[in-house]
Order: structure tokens, then sequence, then C-alpha cells
């Protein structure tokens, strides 16, 4: 057949300037929307507006922490931040940032019209925001009028009893419950349309051994999300009983027991872990491949630990318990099954390295994203070993170890990822480049802030200072250290800012991009930027993992070695 | 040009786009499943942890009656789907009722048994661990078939105003799988509740 395909040039429709409507009817179109491109980006959006808010929380307790004794917020208030802090980034900043993603992409990689599902899309959408709306109206409604400007202040896995009737009066932990329950029947619907999208949705030729990797890992997560969410749901259901209802589930004063809200908070809050970083190892197996211009190396190997990463990770829950004490049967399981996850996860360190390996790189600022993501999911996952065995555990659960360890993972390896892939495909998403230099500032600013806040916060942790606290005795010796982690969010905060700024100047004024700037290889590039309603005019056959490619180089394509 | 585009051999077409409401039904059903299974394993461990009464020995009967109704209305809304196919709309009406009846029932008879419990038991959500994982178990299985059942009305009315055609055939057959997953879970929630702990 038709071996020496030309390039399709994208066909060119001429689209109205959003600004040359009026805003209510633009602001309708973007309210009424059922297309998934627009649906990423809103996810997208809302994700950034809640990192911003809970980062604002995160640096007040910075602030708090920098030195000893200091009283800049009481202990109530120090709670609820911790609360909302964790809460809001987990649920409402991460979450919909990759589900953006995963909206945008998914349809755009496999060459389909749209998602499975469009309306169930929206309806996903608008519970999650709904979600967050409640979670952040317990500032208002929690205690009733009176007593305004109460949230939860219960920790993000809300332990029992605390959560009881007795011991959280009113209503923030409701608040909490309820923001959360709807979030996740948006997050079911959402998880349940990318693996419909990814099943039955693909273009001609795209077979699943085709797909491009972050697909495969948005599929992964979105199995994750099918099985993990509902736990979560039915304890937020078992808690609401025992609250509104008076239930005992969590009531030990009844026979009921504390310890097993802590097993199904965990059976969700640990798969939870994988549904946010698989999508961000996805980003990096798209981004290193480009810049290295190598494909990526050891594709099935690369499948196969994501799929093997997705069953561990549901049999590793309790390692989150090893202080809280249990037979010595179930804490050798728990070290056993964590400590294997290393394995397909070193994998993937192992490939990214190797797609590097001989290749020509160029350090785009997305590409410093991704590699700067490679060596922190190196240390993360060392210190994640560490913690992995239950002695060491019993030394620094519940220290400032575990909390330097899983930012190391959600910063140093989640938000690094996202920041790639906001430089990678922004092109893409708007039709014009960011600006590089801002993107270096940018990069590098967030590097030192991140290893200053990061790296350091291991220390007082392993000097005995237990996460959670609101503040500290200066004999201790932990305010050097505490110190410099806070003067580390001030550079990551300069870095956001930079980026908010790189990414609104170059919507207005950024270099027009191209369909294609990146010179890359999956079928979204192959579309014009940004890519019309429909998606694509013609879709091409995709006989290799690299259907651009293979356009591009008819004498040399992929499907002759594949 | 469009021709050499679009010459897919066969094997290369993926999963056929028109399946996919049955795929998105299966995920539905896989995330349905493990709420039901974290309120099954609360169940099973609390069972016999009540430090009160009543005991489940004391006051649960085996609802024989409404399990079998509900388990016959995965046989009737097969027997309903399996007419749809075949275009007979009436025949489908008539087993699709007999579906609805058959819920009903059920409902009726888990109300029923509720009032008893309440009234005469005096067993209620708040009363020990027993009542707290029994109505919570029970009931959101009594829920889903609530859903159910407002789907199944639903479907009937639009069948009664002659809006169901042949070719909803495949959209009812993935209500069907709900349905049959709602039976599904009653096994599990029979098993567990009145046989193996009672
Ligand atoms: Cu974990």
């Amino acid at each position: 057949m038709a071996e020496a395909q030309p390039i399709v040039p994208p066909l060119v429709i001429p689209q109205e300037r959003e600004g040359s409507r009026p805003f209510v009817q633009v602001l309708h179109d973007w309210i009424v929307t059922v297309d998934h491109k627009r649906l990423g980006i809103m996810y997208f959006s809302y994700g950034i507006l809640a990192l911003v808010i809970g980062g604002i929380e995160a640096s007040i307790m910075r602030a708090q922490l920098a030195v000893a004794n200091n009283n800049l917020v009481s202990p109530e208030v120090f709670n609820q931040l911790f609360t909302m802090h964790g809460t809001t980034m987990i649920f409402f900043a991460a979450m919909p940032i990759v589900f953006g993603i995963a909206n945008y992409l998914t349809p755009l990689m496999i060459g389909a019209r749209d998602m499975a599902f469009p309306r169930l899309n929206a309806w996903g959408f608008w519970m999650t925001a709904f979600g967050g709306i409640i979670l952040y109206f317990s500032f208002v409604g929690g205690f009733g009028l009176y007593g305004a400007g109460s949230a939860p202040d219960v920790g993000w896995f809300a332990y029992a009893p605390l959560t009881s009737p007795a011991f959280s009066v009113g209503h923030s932990t409701d608040y909490w419950t309820i923001g959360l329950l709807i979030s996740g029947f948006g997050s079911i619907a959402t998880g349940l349309n990318i693996m419909t999208t990814v099943l039955c949705m693909r273009g001609p030729g795209m077979k699943l051994n085709r797909m491009p990797m972050l697909v495969w890992l948005n599929s992964v997560m979105a199995f994750l999300i099918l099985v993990a969410i509902g736990p979560l749901t039915a304890a937020q259901l078992m808690l609401l009983i025992d609250r509104f209802l008076g239930g005992h589930f969590f009531d030990t004063q009844a026979g009921g027991s504390a310890v097993i809200w802590m097993h199904f908070f965990w059976i969700f809050g640990h798969p939870e872990v994988y549904i946010l970083v698989l999508p961000a190892f996805g980003i990096l197996s798209e981004v290193i491949p480009v810049f290295s211009r190598k494909p990526i190396f050891g594709y099935n190997i690369m499948v196969a630990a994501t799929v093997a990463i997705g069953f561990i990770s549901l049999s590793v829950w309790a390692h989150h318990m090893f202080t809280v004490g249990m037979t010595s049967y179930a804490n050798a399981f728990f070290v056993a099954s964590t400590s294997a996850i290393a394995v397909p996860t070193g994998i993937k360190i192992f490939n990214w390295v190797g797609t590097m390996w001989g290749g020509k790189i160029t350090f785009t600022t997305a590409m410093l994203f991704s590699v700067a993501a490679v060596a922190q999911m190196l240390i993360a996952g060392l210190t994640g070993i560490m913690l992995a065995a239950a002695p060491f555990d019993w030394q620094l659960g519940n220290s400032y170890f575990v909390i330097a360890h899983f930012h190391y993972v959600i910063l140093g390896v989640i938000v690094f990822g996202v920041f790639s892939a906001a430089y990678y495909w922004y092109p893409k998403v708007t039709g014009r480049m960011m600006s590089e230099t801002l993107g270096k500032w940018h990069f590098w600013l967030f590097l030192i802030g991140f290893h200053m806040t990061f790296d350091f916060m291991h220390i007082p942790g392993l000097l005995g200072m237990p996460r959670r606290i609101y503040t500290y005795e200066a004999s201790r010796g932990w305010q050097t250290w505490n110190t410099i982690v806070s003067i580390g969010v001030i550079f990551q905060a300069l870095a956001v800012l930079i980026w908010v700024f790189n990414a609104t100047k170059s919507y207005f004024r950024g270099k027009i991009a191209g369909s294609d700037p990146w010179d890359a290889w999956t079928l979204e590039w192959s579309t014009s930027s940004p890519p019309p309603d429909y998606n694509f005019a013609e879709l091409p056959v995709v006989r290799s993992r690299r259907p651009l490619w293979d356009l591009k180089h008819p004498e040399d394509p992929d499907w002759k070695y594949e | 040009m469009a021709a050499s585009t679009m010459a897919v051999p066969q094997a290369d077409v993926p999963l056929s786009a028109n399946l996919k409401g049955k795929v998105g039904m299966w995920c539905l059903i896989t995330a349905e499943s493990s709420i039901f299974l974290i309120f099954v394993v609360a169940y099973l461990y609390y069972a016999g942890k009540s430090i009160s009464g009543p005991t489940p020995a004391q006051v649960l009967d085996i609802p024989y009656f409404a399990s079998i109704c509900l388990f016959a209305s995965s046989g009737t809304i097969m027997l309903a789907e399996k007419a749809l196919h075949r275009g007979n709309v009436k025949r489908f009406g008539l087993f699709w009722f007999l579906t609805l009846a058959l819920g009903v029932i059920f409902l009726f008879k888990t109300g029923a048994e509720w009032y008893r419990l309440i009234y005469h038991e005096g067993l209620t959500i708040s009363t020990n661990l027993f009542g707290t994982t029994y109505y919570s178990l029970v009931g959101l299985h009594a829920f889903h078939v609530t859903v159910g059942a407002i789907g199944l009305t639903t479907i009937l009315l639009f069948t009664l105003f002659g809006a169901v055609k042949q070719e909803h055939a495949e959209r009812i057959s993935v209500f069907g799988m709900y349905w049959h997953f709602v039976d599904a879970i009653w096994v599990v929630v029979l098993s567990v509740v009145y046989f193996i702990t009672r």
C-alpha cells in the first residue's frame, strides 16, 4: 500500500477568536461543554487553583515551624492547616491535574474523536469541583455561623476515634467526609471513562501494544481508580452512619474498631499514591524519548512493570500501620510486598536511563523536569525501601522522615512530571510556545527550593521530630534544619509564580508553535495546535508505536522492525 | 489517498465502539463490587462482636420468598432481553413488567422485615454492632435494588409509550447487566448475613 504517505497537512478551519464573542457566551460554552479537551483544561486549571491554595496552607505551616517556640498560628489552626493541605493536595490538586492530562491526551493519542462517554466526563468534573467547594465551605459552615473560620482538623487520613461525634463536634468533619465522597463519585466516573475509551475507542491500527506509554499508564491508573476509590467511599459511608445515625463501626465503646478504619483508609490510600504517580511515570515516558531522539527502551518490560505495580500496590497498604502494632505475620507480609514493589519501579528507572543512554539529548525545560523527576524517584524509592522495613519504620514512622519521603514522591516526581507535561504539551493546547528562558528560571529555582525543603526535612525526622506538631522547643536541635526547610518554600513559590506568568504571557505573545514543534512521534502532534473540535481531519493508519515517525521517514519506518 | 488511509486489515480494528456500553458497565460493576466488598468485610469482621443483644440467631429469619423473587427476576429480564433482540416488543414489555414486579416484591419484603426488626425485636442501626452492620449492608443492597427499580420503571414507561424498539436491544442489555449484578450481590449478602454468620 502507500508506503510514501505524505504528512497530512492539518485541515485549516477559520476558528473564531474567543475574544470576539461576548463574555457570557464564552462562559456558557465552557460550562456546558462535554468536549474532552475543554474538560481537560478545566480539570487542569481547577487542580492548579487547588495547588496554589494548598501551597499557601503549606507556606503558613512552614512559617510557623521556621523557628522554635513560634506562635504565628494557634495549635487549632495548625491542625486545620495540615488537614486542609493534605486533603486539598491529594484530592483537589493532584487528582484533577492528572485527570486533566489524561482527559486531554488520551483521545488524541489513540486517534479518537472524544472520550467514550463525553457527558459522563462533564459530570465527573463537576462532581469533583462540587466536592472541593463543599470541603472549603466548611470554613464557613463547620460550626454554623457562630464559629466562622472552622475547618476539618482530623488529619487527611482522619483516624478514628478522632472523627467520632464526641471528639469532633460541629460539622467540619462532615464537610470533609461528604466532600471526599462526592469527588470520589467523580473520580470513579473518570476512571470508568478512561478505561472504556482505551478499550473501545482506539483508531485504526492502534493495537494495545502500539499505544503510547502515557495511555498505558493512564489505563492502569483507571483500573486502580475502579478498585481503590470504592473502599474510601465505603469507609466514608460508614463514618457518616456513625456520625449521623448513631452507628458503631468505629466506636470502640460498643465493640467497634478504630484500627479497621485505618485498614479501610489505607486500602484506598496506598493505591491512591499510584493513581497519582503512574500518570507522572507516563509523562516521563513520553518526554524522555522525544528529547533523547530514541524510542523508549524496553516498551514491553515497561508495560509489564506498570501492570505489576498496579497489582502489587493493592497488597501493601498496611505498611502505613507498622507503628500501630500488628502480628509478626502481618508485618512480614507487608514488608515483603512493599519491598517487592521496588522491583518494577526500579525497572522503570532503569528503562528511562536506558532511553537516554547514547541518545542525542536536548535539555529543553520539559526534559529538565523529566530528568530531575527520574533522579528524585530514585531517592524517594530508596527512602521508601528504608521505611518498608518494619523495625526502621517503628523508629521513624510518623516522623518528618516520612513526610520528607512522600513529599519526595509527590513533589519530586508527580509535580515535576506535571511541570514537564505543562511545558511539553503547552504548544499543543494553546498553539504557542512557552518562553524557554523563563522556563529555565522556573526549573532551577524550583529545583533549588525543592531540595532545600525536602532534602533537609529528612534530618529533623531522623532527630526525632514527629509530624503534626505545631511548635517545638529550641533545645531539641531541630531549629536550623527547619529554618532551611522553610526558606526553600520561598524559592518554590517564586518558581511557580514565574511559571504562571510564563504561561499567561506566552498565551498572548508566545511564538506560534505549529502542529509538531518538538518533532515528536505520537498521534496528538499530527493534528493542528490547538486541535480542532473534531480532533483529526484524517487519521493516519497506525502501523507502529511511533506513527508520526513512520509518516516522516517513509524510507525507514518503525513497523519494519517491531 | 483516502482509500489507502482507510484500508485497514480486519485484525487491526480495535474493540468495536458499540461495545462501550458493556465495557463501561463492567467498570461500574468493578467499582461497586469494591464498595460492597468493604461492607461485607466489615460485616464478617464484626460478626459476634456486639456487646449487647439482640443477636442474629435471635431475630433473623431467612428471606426465602424474597430471595426467590429476586433471583427469578434475573431470569425474566433475560427473557425480556431475548424478546427485544427478536423484535417482539410486546413480549419484552410483559417480561420487563414481571422483572419490575419481582424487584418491588423483594423491596416490599425487605421493608416488612425491617419493620418487624425495628418495632418488634427492637433492633435499630444504633442498637449494637450487629444492627449497624446489618442495616448498612442490607440497606446498601436494597438501595441498589431501588435504583434498579427506578431504571426498570423508566424503561417500562418508555415501552408503554412505544419508544423502545428492536434497535435499543444493546442498550437494554447494558441495563440488564446492572440488574444481574444486583442479584449476584444478593447471593453474597444472603449467604454472609443469613447463613455464614447467623
Ligand atoms: Cu503506601
